[in-house]
């Protein structure tokens, strides 16, 4: 086994290509709050990601992505929210050292399940751990008896619902639907500095690669193989002896460890967490942004999490009334026109446009050996 | 690009209208009349580097126009835009016309923090009017307070806040509360009472010091019931056949939005019409703007307890009624927060005038003890908790849609957003 | 908590607490039924479904406004016209989107599902620029309105019998529809074997858009039933979504007998718990037991053995 079994040249070029956009042309171009707003719109593409193996590989649409995201993202913002809590800042309240929301719904006391996310690293465990948790009770349930399909996807839709109902409900525990917000340090670092979101913002595109680099072993490795050949011929699958529900169980529980890590940068770059980012509509959009990229292509997920938010901005500051229009246009142009998205838009039309060229250029450089090349 | 207001055309507000608003507060301004932006050369009253030119000062609008939110928050963009007109009608601030970048929040919190962020970093707004829900005000907050921004936030909430950096023209919760269970117990004699609310901090805060006035400074008073439906319910029945088991004399109800509409409707269906005042019904949470949706026949005969009702009898209040639907078409209705959202154009307007700077800081520091005798609701004045003095009011709700007034305090109500012995 | 009552009161409670219930049932009934036809017979999941419901509830506001203007004498009966002109409403928008948008998805169900988000995005805009953001209040004929007094104390919203009856009748329009016509006999046929039943000569593609067409024309009914309960406005269809898409979940999404059975024990433990405890907890504590018996039963309650 080498590397090239993993990668081939085109792939690593496009790797390439995505990393020089990141790190490079992104931070060159835009001033902190603009690149800012590109950190959080990348944190979906973590989400996305994992859509595209879940869906895209796998054929499981989840429709409840929203809820590994605001998992991790509420873990991150419950750290943060008791580092912001400190029993100076909070002196005005009736019990100084617990979270403001807590104060103002009579608790006097911090509830026993707050107290692991003082530290820092228990957090980060979280941060990955609790949507695997959740992912695989999920995943267990509806995979062993073999639901999938459309009524998974509602399934798992009506999660994100209640969730976000006992996120609001359970206000004194969570915020409510304020969620928690106010946050400020990450163990004394001042996260609200413009220095610091662009440190974040790096730190979040190195994390987007990582996992990109999982995603893309997963997709290569004989558990990506088999996950296509599961969404194509789930039984014949199953009769060649493999044990079709575990192997969905562990893309899904991967999807939502990603979507988890996106939730937990999103709290940092964006300093707050709320149930809005739990719910229905959250879950349907970062479906979207895999759709909109092309939900079979891992790179494809990232540019579409980046092209969708980019024109969600744009509209809603160029035409607000009409932005809703053009959103719902692209659901169902997506759909019904370009089922393959970006990415197979770049496979269909635009490469065969530039081998065209490109050997057209040979052919004219061959024809003359003396001129330099053009480029 | 953004929606930028400059013509009045494109406010579809008639040339009438306009002279008409604007000579009807000329008539009653206490401001300097006819500043000349020459006496403020622009490098004096903007050290800050914010957008102010010449000629012109440019504002943010930051409210949701889609989404759940817009069907409350359309009324404060009305009220807002139809401030800055006039403002602008009788020659700006300072002498600079103002100008506005709209942004939408979308119902969604964290693209208000986006936006507001937008408009301070980017179009370095001098001010801000907007935002509806505590949610969206808690996610600009730390925004506002990183870059400085001075926002003007319109809405009656639950308090517990006190920010330099925002101007809450709206009452917080004791002014809202206090003032109308001591009426509603004093001229109608109740003396027990059911508290309803939608599940979310400023329904539960309000209920929180609504139980405490009740339990500890009314005399003979008892609470029989208290509880929340989540956001967006729509079946009421169970809730008032508990109301019917424990015939409290009064029901106080802080539900809102769609939920409202489903509350009221289904307890007129029910057979306890408010009208009847058996039991009394008294909210918090329905202005003229929500009536429109749950149908003046379905709410008559209820109480709320407000500061500004669109039928107050005042002059400012007449020409404010008129000026706005004259801009904004005949069949519109203003409700309170409409009217807290109109005050706060003017009083920025009247805080860098007094200033003689656009610099927030210096407007900070002068928008304290700023007066307004022209406001709509009638004089208020900023306390030095940013909050405002503003008098207490229950109206009954008639079949038309509007609200008769009742009761008002004598005096203006001091805001205390911390309220001692309500925690 | 009931030792100060007498056991008179206690039975009129309970009495219109137990017919809370039921009107609640019917509201989830009539919420669900159009998702249910569609989804159980079509596999296609209209996630616009809310959106269809408002439609039939702005057609109700316009036919109100026109009977209270020109026709002022007939004002009592103007809401079964405004609910067969629902029907019509919702109905013929859903002919048109499955011409031009559900044909093309049916080998690609999931897909569906996200064209009809978007669909769902546009009809909020759309209502939105045409009615306003603001809610609109529906004006109900006073005979629909108020209560009957059975006895001194129970008293019976009238707006909940109307819809109970409501519901009770277009369930039996929809089972003898389903079970009765030949466009019945077709729809299940094509549910069981598409090619097979296109062999036979049915019309498949006539017969999948008047399936999507009744779905939407029931949810414009229940839209219109809607304002006399709740309210009308551009994103009041997100209200009842979540609720109407656990019942049919709940009752296993491929029978409609499924969606009934789950909207009565979703209602009757919801009324229930509603009494003896607060809303809100009574809404969560519901929902963790339906989450709890789907984890169990992840094929709701009525599953159909289907072969793949």
């Amino acid at each position: 086994m080498t590397l090239t079994n993993y990668m081939n040249r085109k792939e690593l070029l496009g790797f390439l290509i995505l990393a020089a956009v990141i790190f490079i042309v992104l931070p060159l171009a835009l001033d902190t709050f603009r690149l800012n707003l590109f950190g959080k719109y990348l944190t979906y593409a973590f989400v996305a990601i994992g859509l595209a193996l879940c869906w895209g590989a796998g054929g499981i649409l989840s429709l409840g992505q929203g809820i590994f995201f605001g998992l991790g993202g509420y873990c991150m913002a419950m750290f943060l929210k008791l580092e912001a809590s400190t029993p100076e800042n909070t002196a005005i309240q009736s019990t100084p050292g617990i979270p403001d929301f807590m104060d103002w719904n009579q608790l006097t006391a911090l509830p026993i399940w707050w107290q692991p996310f003082h530290s820092l690293a228990f957090t980060m465990l979280a941060v990955v751990m609790v949507p695997v948790v959740f992912a695989f009770i999920i995943g267990f349930a509806m995979f062993t008896r073999r639901v999938g399909g459309v009524y998974f996807a509602i399934i798992t839709q009506a999660f994100a619902a209640i969730l976000t109902i006992l996120i609001i409900g359970q206000q004194g525990y969570t915020g409510g639907v304020n969620g928690i917000t106010d946050l400020r340090t990450l163990l004394g670092w001042d996260i609200r500095t413009d220095e610091a979101k662009n440190i974040l913002y790096f730190v979040n595109g190195a994390l987007l690669f990582v996992v990109l680099l999982i995603a893309q072993f997963v997709r290569k490795s004989k558990l990506g193989r088999l996950l296509i050949a599961m969404r194509d011929q789930e039984d014949r699958v199953r009769f060649s002896g493999y044990n079709v529900a575990n192997f969905k169980i562990f893309i899904f529980c991967l999807g939502a460890a990603f979507a988890g890590v996106g939730g937990a940068m999103f709290t940092l770059q964006v300093g707050f967490m709320s149930p809005t980012l739990v719910g229905i509509v959250p879950s349907i959009e970062m479906v979207i942004f895999c759709a909109v990229g092309g939900r079979l292509s891992i790179l494809g997920a990232v540019y579409g999490a980046l092209l969708v938010n980019l024109a969600k901005t744009t509209f809603s500051e160029g035409f607000p009334e009409l932005w809703l229009l053009g959103l719902g246009g692209l659901f169902i142009a997506v759909v019904m026109a370009f089922p393959n998205g970006l990415a197979g838009l770049w496979s269909e039309k635009v490469e065969p446009l530039l081998n065209r060229l490109i050997s057209k250029t040979q052919s004219a450089e061959a024809a003359n050996p003396n001129k330099a090349p053009a480029e | 690009m953004s929606d930028k207001g400059k013509s009045t055309d494109s406010l579809g507000m008639s040339r009438r209208a306009m002279l008409a608003g604007s000579a009807a507060l000329t008539a009653s301004l206490f401001t300097p009349k006819g500043l000349k932006a020459a006496d403020y050369p622009t490098s004096e009253v903007n050290t800050t580097g914010l957008a102010v030119t010449d000629d012109t000062v440019t504002v943010g609008i930051l409210h949701s126009i889609t989404g759940t939110m817009a069907i409350s928050e359309t009324g404060s963009v009305q009220a807002e835009k139809l401030a800055i007109e006039q403002i602008n009608a009788q020659g700006g601030i300072l002498g600079r016309k103002i100008e506005y970048v709209q942004e939408d929040g979308a119902s969604d919190w964290p693209t208000f923090a986006e936006k507001a962020k937008k408009l301070l970093v980017n179009d370095k707004v001098a001010s801000v009017m907007g935002c509806w829900t505590s949610a969206s005000r808690k996610a600009v907050l730390p925004v506002f307070e990183q870059y400085n921004g001075f926002l003007y936030y319109p809405t009656f909430y639950e308090g517990l806040e006190e920010s330099p950096n925002v101007i809450y023209t709206g009452q917080e919760a004791t002014q809202q509360i206090i003032a109308g269970l001591d009426w509603v117990n004093k001229e109608k004699g109740a003396k027990s009472f059911y508290l309803l609310g939608s599940d979310y901090i400023w329904p539960r805060t309000s209920n929180k010091i609504a139980r405490k006035h009740i339990e500890n400074f009314m005399e003979g008073c008892k609470v029989v019931g208290e509880e929340y439906y989540p956001l967006g319910h729509t079946q009421f029945n169970s809730v008032i056949n508990k109301i019917r088991l424990k015939k409290p004399d009064v029901i106080y109800a802080i539900v809102v939005g769609g939920s409202n509409v489903a509350f009221y409707k289904q307890l007129t269906a029910a057979g306890i019409d408010p009208a009847a005042e058996k039991p009394l019904v008294l909210t918090i949470s329905v202005t003229e703007d929500e009536i429109r949706g749950i149908g003046g026949e379905n709410i008559a005969g209820s109480y709320a307890c407000m500061k500004y009702f669109q039928s107050l009898e005042n002059e400012n209040n007449l020409e404010f009624v008129k000026s706005f639907k004259e801009m904004w078409g005949d069949d519109i209705v203003i409700g309170d927060v409409t009217q807290a959202a109109y005050l706060g154009p003017w009083l920025w307007k009247a805080a860098v005038e007094k200033a003689g700077s656009f610099d927030v800081d210096k407007v900070r520091e002068a928008q304290v003890g700023i007066e307004l005798p022209t406001a709509p609701e009638g004089y208020v004045k900023v306390h030095e908790n940013h909050h405002l003095w503003s008098k207490t009011r229950v109206g009954k709700a008639l079949a038309d849609g509007q609200y008769e007034v009742v009761f008002e305090t004598a005096d203006l109500v001091e805001p205390d957003p911390f309220p001692e012995g309500y925690q | 908590m009931f030792a100060d009552y007498s056991m008179a009161e206690l039975g009129a409670i309970f009495a219109m607490q137990g017919f809370a219930g039921l009107i609640l049932f019917s509201v989830f009934v009539l919420m669900a039924l159009g998702l249910a036809i569609i989804f159980g017979q079509m596999g296609v999941i209209n996630m616009a479904h809310g959106e269809f419901m408002i439609l039939g509830a702005y057609v109700t506001y316009i036919v109100s406004n026109i009977f209270a203007a020109y026709l002022p004498s007939l004002f009592g009966i103007y809401f079964f016209i405004a609910m067969f002109l629902a029907f019509i409403a919702s109905g013929a928008l859903g002919l048109f989107i499955e011409w031009a948008m559900i044909r093309h998805l049916y080998k690609r169900p999931l897909d569906t599902l996200l064209a009809t988000w978007g669909l769902s995005l546009i009809l909020q805009q759309i209502y939105r620029s045409v009615f306003g953001a603001r809610e609109v209040g529906v004006s109900i004929p006073d005979w629909m309105m108020g209560s009957l007094p059975l006895t001194d104390l129970i008293e019976i919203p009238i707006n909940g019998i109307f819809v109970m009856v409501l519901a009770v009748s277009i369930s039996l329009a929809v089972y003898i529809m389903m079970f009765r016509s030949t466009w019945g006999r077709q729809v299940r046929a094509i549910n069981q074997n598409r090619v097979m039943a296109g062999a036979v000569g049915i019309n498949t593609e006539w017969t999948d858009r008047l399936t999507f067409g009744i779905g939407c024309g029931v949810a414009g009914v229940a839209g219109s039933a809607f304002t006399m309960i709740g309210s009308t406005g551009p994103t009041a269809g997100q209200l009842y979504i979540v609720d109407t898409f656990l019942v049919v979940v709940f009752g296993g999404a491929a029978s409609l007998l499924g969606t009934i059975a789950s909207a009565f024990s979703i209602s009757q433990a919801q009324s229930i718990m509603e009494f003896f405890l607060s809303g809100s907890m009574a809404k969560v504590i519901t929902l963790l037991v339906v989450v709890g018996i789907l984890m169990i039963r992840p094929q709701g309650l009525f599953a159909l053995k289907l072969r793949k």
